[in-house]
């Protein structure tokens, strides 16, 4: 699976794209691989704050239900409503059309904090 | 023994294929000192013609309500069913199944599931049902567990004129919880009364429970409080414990509830001396995700045929652990199944003529009452079919009286509602005759005469 | 022509059947409404605008549609009466005809839970004569019915530890301890009781290892829940070292008794330091499912928990049974009345019909059959903890894995041969678990039945994969799309759909 280079990950198999203060989020490939057929995810309502760490969100397959922890801190300024009629982009393309959340950060820095991608892919083959 | 194949020649030949000698063989992980030397301490097996003898004979022991004039409700309603029904559900196809993991060769429980849950919706006003609770009491928990969790707050209002078993039961699964139970009293009609939630800062109230009709036998106005909590914006909850009663009481759904649960033994299932009943929960779109328990759902097979399958099950805890929303697994499937089949044998007009009917009796009984001079009705709110009596002397004396004509009387209010005094909540339904009221009327109108000297 | 024995799974008569709503015609009559005696009675209804006019949808259909709708569908449900249903963690057994028979009895079924005692005492004795057998059986002091399931006695047993222990001024103690091996039922009610639950990782040889506990023994302990044997159908042989640390620590030892059936007779739960269990009526005790319900989950326990027990409780004065309610230490109800006094009844009548004797050779042959199974099928499947098992035993597809053959496509397979899948993907320490339990109900000629169905399912997996893969291909329908039930829910029928 590829990894955009500009990417950073979590260890909870997140991916953030950083465009000025504004943080895109959503899971990634290996995670959606992992759950199978995404059937609901629980969005969270726009202007609400989030602490890094926070569940901002539930993705849930037939088998499973996780959540997903906010890999820096922000507002949420917009959430990905096409992913409320057609959850199956989740599973097509979760690291592109699939995204959660946008949010505008609150400290940029934080981002330094997560993995790169050559970082994750490492500790996917840990995982493996 | 009938119930254990297992031959002397098997057993021999079967250890013998484990390279074992005996069963103890198979018990060596149990450390030795711990293992039973002695046969446990139970009564000596019986023959099936001994058991159902002595079965029988316990079973004598006890009064079934239909074999003298009962007048006990409170929770628990005498109903009658029709033979189709116990037949159907007696067809040990749906008896002796389990949860239906494997839809395949479980469609028959899956598809009256889904039967079930649409008629608890048209019953109920709602849009969503779930497939069984255990009971009223259990369901009216996890109803103000639901509006906790919905609204993020802490605070749920109960009404003091919630069947006191129930109140228990929801103090027994909050009191380790962030939870806050207040009540709300209730006013000369016998109807809750909202205006102390008035005073206080909806923000803070996740939900409010009213039982309807009450523990004091009156309807509430559910109406004029749903349109009250939704301006508030505060969760309405209804708890029905006679389910009856929804066939002919205008809708919950209708009057702004987002939760209608309670106990649906009313429909179809014999009183059992307390369960198995059912406990139904019905909550509109919004909450459906949020909702406790097993629910099932359209779908269809490879073939593209039409079929049923539990769905929504990321709720539960076989998949979200400590993080489910219940930790419901087994429900009670073959009561609500059984439920399903009564509603289908009743129909729509047979519902709604028996519970008519049951009104009328309770209007019969009240106009009799009201003509026994010494008994008050304390509360003018309509009824369906249970009703509040004020006595003017003991109640145990009255109950004593009842005991010598061979009646059953109603349930003893004092505990709960000391302020009433002599209180007693009688019930009638389509299975108390004419004559039945008539007798336990004289009876009444005989006590009080004899206690007034 | 093999009529000697063949496998019981060839196609049968299978009716089709619309919802009971297609079947409704309106102004069809089904029920005979009893008689109204008070025709000259009239009565002015209060407040008409209470009432409904209608309930639309409710379906209008004559008393045969009913009868024939219901015995369709009964048809295409696989159950006890109809073969075998080796389900792990269920304990599907035969479930007696006289216990229904006894359970309809009027004195019973139609008896109101608010009679006065003097008119109940049958039902009384029964309860209070249950109590005191699962006493014996496990050996613990005093045991409650009033839970409705087993999930409800798990709540019911962490509430009355967490109880005790606030009693005793340890607010602070609120660790459970659950090994990973637990049912997801453990966690949850152990949350539901304000306690936390704290997963403990099992050791190699699938067993609860007495060292992986030691960094919980502390002050914020507030015990362990423990299922023995547990869901490995393996004996917890350091069960009673792991209570005598817990104790040592302060905390209480909970046996989620949902695998009971391995050991009545054989060892009781209270000598390996058990506090707190409960007891699953409808597994252990032969009470039917229901297709999921009613069950009945009683909790017993030790001397010193017995102030906890929800009220009432029964007593007996040596001439009558009546109820106890002053109880100021107890953690309150569970249900609006006792319990599911029906399901109680029969799991009376079974412990009646068995006595000591036959209750110890239950677990016994439930045991014998399971090490078969688990030695027949070993050379076919994988058995990822080979020892010997207790009532059940758990292989996986880790064979048939080069054939791109899953857990889930063996058990759809095992349908064909008119058989119930055991259990699958369930113990989770266990890729692609296949969890058997035979119960002590089936005789050698089904369980080997049973096992050729399992081997010539390992051969179809070589020989011809796609077969298992599209299976099963005899029910009533072919697998069904849960990702679809689950994207586009439809939870009711409506008229427009």
């Amino acid at each position: 699976m590829s990894l955009p280079d500009d990417y950073r990950f979590t260890r909870d198999h997140e991916w953030v794209s950083v465009d000025g203060d504004i943080a895109t989020i959503g899971i990634t490939a290996h995670a959606a691989e992992q759950l199978g057929d995404v059937v609901f995810v629980e969005l969270p309502s726009v202007g609400t704050s989030f602490e890094k760490g926070d569940v901002f969100s539930v993705v849930e397959s037939v088998k499973a239900a996780v959540d997903c922890y906010m890999p820096v801190s922000g507002e949420v300024t917009e959430i990905n409503e096409t992913l409320e009629s057609a959850y199956e982009i989740m599973n097509e393309d979760p690291q592109g059309q699939g995204w959660i959340v946008r949010i505008r950060m609150t400290d940029t820095t934080e981002i330094d904090q997560l993995m790169t991608a050559k970082a994750y892919a490492d500790y996917l083959s840990t995982v493996e | 023994m009938q119930y254990i194949p297992l031959t002397e020649n098997e057993c021999r030949q079967m250890l013998e294929s484990l390279g074992v000698s005996s069963i103890d063989d198979l018990l060596s992980d149990i450390p030795a000192a711990k293992r039973l030397k002695q046969a446990l301490n139970l009564p000596v097996a019986m023959s099936e013609q001994n058991l159902a003898r002595f079965m029988k004979r316990l079973a004598s022991f006890d009064t079934p309500h239909d074999s003298i004039p009962c007048f006990m409700g409170a929770g628990s309603y005498r109903h009658f069913v029709p033979a189709a029904v116990r037949a159907m559900a007696a067809r040990s196809e749906f008896v002796t199944a389990y949860t239906p993991y494997q839809p395949e060769i479980s469609q028959g429980s899956l598809q009256a599931m889904f039967e079930y849950q649409t008629m608890m919706t048209q019953l109920t006003g709602m849009q969503v049902s779930n497939a069984s609770m255990y009971d009223g009491a259990m369901a009216t928990a996890e109803a103000a567990l639901l509006a906790v969790r919905a609204k993020r707050c802490q605070t749920v209002m109960v009404s003091r004129a919630l069947n006191p078993s129930y109140r228990t039961v929801l103090d027994t699964y909050t009191s380790n919880l962030d939870v806050t139970i207040t009540e709300l009293p209730v006013n000369s009609k016998g109807q809750t009364d909202l205006t102390p939630l008035l005073s206080l800062d909806a923000k803070n109230i996740a939900g409010v429970m009213i039982q309807s009709p009450n523990m004091l036998g009156v309807i509430e106005d559910l109406e004029s409080i749903g349109r009250q909590l939704k301006q508030l914006k505060i969760l309405f909850v209804v708890v029905v414990t006679e389910a009856m009663s929804l066939a002919i009481l205008k809708a919950p759904g209708h009057c702004g509830a987002d939760i209608v649960c309670g106990e649906g033994q009313s429909l179809g299932l014999p009183v059992n001396f307390g369960g198995p009943y059912l406990g139904f929960f019905t909550v509109t779109d919004e909450l459906m995700r949020r909702m406790p328990g097993r629910v099932v759902g359209l779908t269809q097979d490879t073939e593209g045929r039409c079929g049923f399958v539990n769905t929504l099950s990321t709720r539960e805890q076989h998949i979200r652990r400590d993080k489910a929303t219940s930790n419901i697994c087994t429900n009670q499937a073959l009561c609500a199944i059984t439920s399903a089949m009564y509603m289908t044998a009743m129909g729509q007009r047979g519902l709604r003529n028996v519970a008519l009917m049951n009104m009328k009796k309770a209007a019969y009984l009240k106009s009799k009452l009201e003509t026994v001079s010494g008994v008050s009705i304390p509360f003018d709110g309509p009824a369906f079919n249970e009703l509040t009596v004020v006595l003017p002397a003991s109640l145990d004396s009255f109950q004593k009286a009842l005991a010598e004509h061979g009646i059953i009387g109603g349930y003893d209010l004092r505990c709960s509602w000391p302020e009433l005094g002599q209180a007693m909540l009688l019930c009638v339904t389509e299975t108390n005759t004419r004559e039945d009221i008539d007798r336990f009327t004289v009876v009444l109108s005989e006590w009080i005469q004899e206690v007034r000297g | 022509m093999n009529c000697k024995d063949p496998f019981p799974g060839i196609k049968g008569l299978i009716f089709d059947e619309p919802l009971i709503f297609n079947r409704s015609e309106s102004g069809r009559n089904g029920c005979s409404v009893p008689d109204d005696d008070l025709v000259d009675f009239t009565y002015s209804i209060p407040d008409t605008f209470l009432l409904r006019d209608d309930i639309p949808g409710m379906p209008e259909v004559c008393e045969l549609d009913m009868v024939r709708h219901y015995t369709r569908l009964s048809q295409w449900n696989y159950s006890v009466d109809l073969g075998m249903y080796p389900l792990g963690s269920c304990t599907m057994k035969y479930n007696p005809k006289v216990n229904e028979e006894i359970a309809s009895l009027d004195g019973f079924a139609q008896l109101h839970p608010h009679t006065p005692i003097h008119l109940s005492q049958g039902a009384l004795q029964v309860m209070y004569d249950l109590a005191r057998y699962l006493t014996e059986i496990s050996g613990l002091s005093a045991v409650t019915l009033q839970p409705s399931a087993g999930a409800q006695g798990e709540l019911a047993g962490m509430l009355i530890i967490k109880s005790f222990h606030v009693n005793n001024g340890d607010s602070q103690r609120v660790n459970v301890l659950i090994p990973d091996s637990a049912h997801g039922t453990n966690p949850a009610s152990c949350v539901l009781a304000g306690l936390k639950a704290v997963e403990i990782k099992s050791g190699p040889d699938g067993r609860l290892d007495p060292e992986a506990i030691v960094p919980y023994l502390n002050e914020s302990l507030a015990g362990i829940m423990m299922t023995n044997p547990n869901t490995l159908g393996i004996f917890e042989t350091h069960a009673d070292k792991v209570a005598d640390m817990i104790h040592g620590a302060g905390g209480l030892v909970y046996m989620d008794g949902a695998n009971l059936n391995a050991l009545m007779g054989i060892v009781k739960p209270a000598d390996l330091g058990v506090d707190v269990q409960h007891i699953n009526l409808h597994k252990t005790f032969s009470t039917p499912h229901g297709g999921g319900g009613p069950g009945s989950g009683p909790v017993a326990v030790s001397e010193k928990l017995k102030p906890f027990l929800p009220i009432p409780i029964i007593e007996f004065d040596g001439e009558r049974y009546m109820y106890q309610w002053d109880r100021p230490l107890s953690i309150g109800r569970l249900h609006g009345f006792m319990g599911n006094f029906a399901v109680m009844l029969r799991a009376y009548a079974y412990i009646r019909a068995l006595g000591p004797d036959g209750i110890r050779s239950v677990s016994e042959a439930a045991i014998l059959n399971a090490n078969y199974i688990k030695e027949k099928l070993r050379p076919y499947y994988n058995l990822p903890y080979n020892d010997i098992c207790k009532h059940e035993c758990v292989l996986n597809d880790e064979y048939q894995a080069k054939n791109s053959i899953t857990t889930m496509d063996i058990a759809k397979r095992l349908m064909d041969y008119g058989f119930h899948p055991p259990t699958v993907y369930f113990p989770l320490i266990v890729h692609g678990a296949i969890m058997i339990e035979p119960t002590e109900s089936e005789s050698r000629r089904n369980l080997d039945q049973f096992i050729n169905a399992m081997i010539r399912i390992a051969q179809e997996a070589e020989e011809n994969p796609d077969l298992l893969k599209s299976a099963p291909h005899l029910p009533k329908l072919t697998r069904l799309d849960e990702t679809l039930a689950a994207r586009k829910l439809i939870l009711r029928w409506t008229p427009d759909a």
